[in-house]
């Protein structure tokens, strides 16, 4: 098992025939993405790399009923109304690639999300691998490797380093799940931490933190409540940043005096999570908890 | 984006909030006294800095004026007074309005909650985080339902635990209906006013606060774009890298950074401070980053005063690591060589491509993060 995307995963690519989507989808497929339709409205009827378009996701939905999971490359103004549209027509996963979207449109979407039951992963994320079995997002492949971690990350190429470093030492990955950086996410530390929790194949999990928010000292406080039993380690990036300061990522940014890596790390370190200095420490601090 | 204390109370006007009668001044204003007089201002009137930033009166951009020999005075001083290194555009000249107490009311996105929350005091007039720490009690909050909107009732229940009563708590809570709905129609990261001052049976915003998401400001035809030397928010370094497009933060040391992805840029920026160094910047160069954005990153970091060094350390993901060499040998060979080291950090895809490039050119790479962050540190 896996959690989010597997083997089953049947994707549709919302914005396929733009720049960003059309170069994925290619990389997608080559990693054996089941990618059963795209959709970009009005340009119905195309195909991009056999991948027949359609105008609408209920349209590809009808001609594909199998459709499970859609993953948006829609630019920032026209993304809420791409969410919507994979909600009302139906599909439970839905993957938000798209960086700088206005946050008032997120809460809204994800709340409707909720509301309906769908999970949604982002935005401005990577998206979500299980390696060997599907891919849905933007990260490169190579560098993740089946396993029995789960990866849980605000960041991208962060992620990427430090999954790249465990499938060096030999420590393989049941999913990893870039969750965004963006103040509001459709998936949180929380969410994912309880996913892992649940999926059989996951012995540890991995959570990359950074600044800004409180993810991480809610997360702390759910392993200190005992609702996850899975070992954790932890990285956290930013304890250089200053207060005030968007660092790259909306999301990251230290206000009213809260979301600082300090906080985070103390928060986690006092409940048992090991706490990594560098990316690099992290194979070595999963070795130890995996041992036990 | 920071709006002005004029912009924010003109939307609330504009939304029904009863705020305090004003009129505007832009500098180089010749008969200002007249066009107070003709907007039916008499003296006690408050003369208002328009800055960006908080802390205004404390920093002596807001006073009173009880004559009219008193305000033109001010008027002139204040326009030439840098408030936190800023000088004003323009000032706000307001009605001075007696009240007897001051309170505190904001609204901001909760971000774990993913929800609007209202955060109010009885102390108003100081900042929330000082609120935060000398009344943590006195601070109510309540989430919202963004597709229900703020309720009537639930606002005159955060105005009764804030300690209101009567008359007061009605007028409250049409205020915080009030700027809830600018909070929600304007994509506004912070809608606040703080004091809101109470005058017997109704309140009043004395200031108001509004900072709109940047990434919605396309939404919002009506407001203007800013001066980014206005917002007292960036360096100068940090303008010129926004007109270049790069994410760009300036900090205090002095090891030039380059990443890619904002979270890989800020553990680099641990990375060195842990091995002993300071770093002087913040600069992702993002996803997918062609030669052409790399030579810009690389150059920039080489002209800024600050740096000693530079440290770049790219995780070649949808990056392609020759690419990233290629810019770096372009930025080198338009400046003629660097008369700051480098040292660079590739690993990831196309490693080895970028790797003989660089040492065509004479530069060796580190493909070990750590001991690339030694290296740079001992230099």
């Amino acid at each position: 098992m896996a959690i989010i995307v597997d083997e089953k995963t049947r994707l549709i690519v919302q914005g396929i025939t733009g720049k960003e989507g059309r170069f994925h989808t290619k990389l997608m497929l080559d990693y054996g993405t089941k990618i059963v339709a795209g959709v970009t409205p009005g340009k119905g009827g195309m195909d991009v790399y056999g991948v027949p378009v359609y105008d609408s996701v209920e349209e590809a939905k009808k001609a594909h009923p199998e459709a499970n999971t859609s993953i948006i490359f829609v630019p920032a103004k026209f993304s809420a109304d791409a969410v919507y549209e994979a909600i009302d027509a139906g599909i439970k996963t839905i993957v938000v690639i798209t960086e700088h979207i206005p946050v008032h449109d997120a809460m809204k979407f994800v709340d409707y999300g909720r509301s309906k039951g769908v999970t949604i992963i982002g935005p401005n994320c990577p998206g979500v691998i299980t390696p060997g079995k599907a891919k849905v997002g933007i990260m490169p492949g190579h560098v993740f490797t089946p396993g029995n971690v789960g990866l849980i990350s605000r960041s991208g190429t962060l992620t990427y380093e430090i999954a790249y470093a465990m499938t060096k030492a030999g420590i393989g990955q049941t999913t990893a799940v870039g969750i965004g950086g963006d103040p509001v996410i459709g998936t949180s530390f929380i969410e994912a931490l309880l996913m892992f929790e649940n999926d059989p194949d996951t012995d540890a999990i991995v959570m990359v933190g950074e600044i800004g928010g409180d993810m991480e000292e809610r997360a702390a406080k759910m392993i200190d409540e005992g609702k996850i039993t899975k070992p954790a380690v932890a990285f956290i990036a930013g304890r250089t940043a200053p207060p005030g300061k968007r660092m790259g990522h909306a999301g990251a940014i230290i206000m009213m005096g809260t979301g600082t890596a300090e906080g985070k790390i103390k928060a986690l370190e006092s409940v048992g999570v090991k706490v990594a200095r560098t990316p690099m420490e992290i194979p070595d601090l999963l070795k130890q908890v995996l041992r036990k | 984006m920071k709006l002005f204390e004029f912009e924010a109370k003109d939307i609330l006007r504009k939304y029904g909030v009863k705020v305090p009668q004003s009129v505007l001044l832009e500098k180089g204003e010749q008969k200002p006294v007249e066009k107070i007089k003709q907007a039916g201002l008499e003296p006690p009137i408050v003369v208002k800095s328009q800055v960006l930033v908080a802390g205004r009166g404390k920093a002596g951009g807001i006073k009173i004026a009880k004559t009219w020999e008193e305000a033109e005075k001010l008027i002139e001083e204040l326009f030439e007074k840098p408030i936190k290194g800023l000088k004003p555009r323009y000032l706000l000249i307001e009605e001075a309005i007696p009240h007897e107490k001051e309170l505190y009311a904001s609204i901001i996105i909760d971000r774990s909650e993913r929800k609007p929350v209202i955060l109010a005091s009885q102390y108003g007039g100081m900042d929330i985080e000082q609120i935060a720490k000398e009344e943590p009690e006195s601070i109510v909050r309540m989430y919202v339902d963004p597709f229900l909107g703020l309720k009537s009732y639930q606002a005159r229940k955060i105005g009764k635990s804030i300690g209101l009563t009567g008359k007061v708590l009605n007028s409250f809570a049409s205020f915080l209906i009030g700027l809830y709905n600018v909070f929600m129609d304007y994509d506004a990261d912070l809608a606040e006013s703080n004091p809101l001052g109470v005058t017997g049976d109704s309140v009043i915003p004395l200031d108001a606060r509004l900072i709109i998401d940047d990434n919605s400001i396309y939404k919002h035809s009506d407001i203007s774009e800013r001066n980014l030397e206005d917002t007292g928010e960036y360096t100068e370094w940090e303008i010129k890298a926004r007109e270049m497009n790069l994410a760009f933060v300036e900090l205090d040391g002095d090891v030039g950074i380059i990443g890619n992805g904002a979270g890989l840029t800020m553990t680099t920026m641990d990375l060195v401070y842990l091995y002993g160094g300071k770093p002087a910047n913040f600069l992702d160069i993002g996803g997918g980053a062609g030669k052409e954005l790399v030579k810009t990153a690389v150059k920039f970091l080489i002209d800024l005063p600050k740096t000693k060094k530079i440290f770049m350390n790219i995780f070649g993901g949808i990056t392609r690591c020759d690419e990233v060499a290629k810019g770096i040998i372009a930025a080198l060979e338009e400046l003629g060589g660097s008369s700051k080291p480098l040292v660079i950090r590739l690993s990831g895809t196309n490693e080895e491509e970028g790797r003989k490039i660089l040492q065509e050119n004479g530069i060796d790479a580190y493909t070990d993060p750590i001991e690339a962050v030694q290296k740079v540190v001992s230099l």
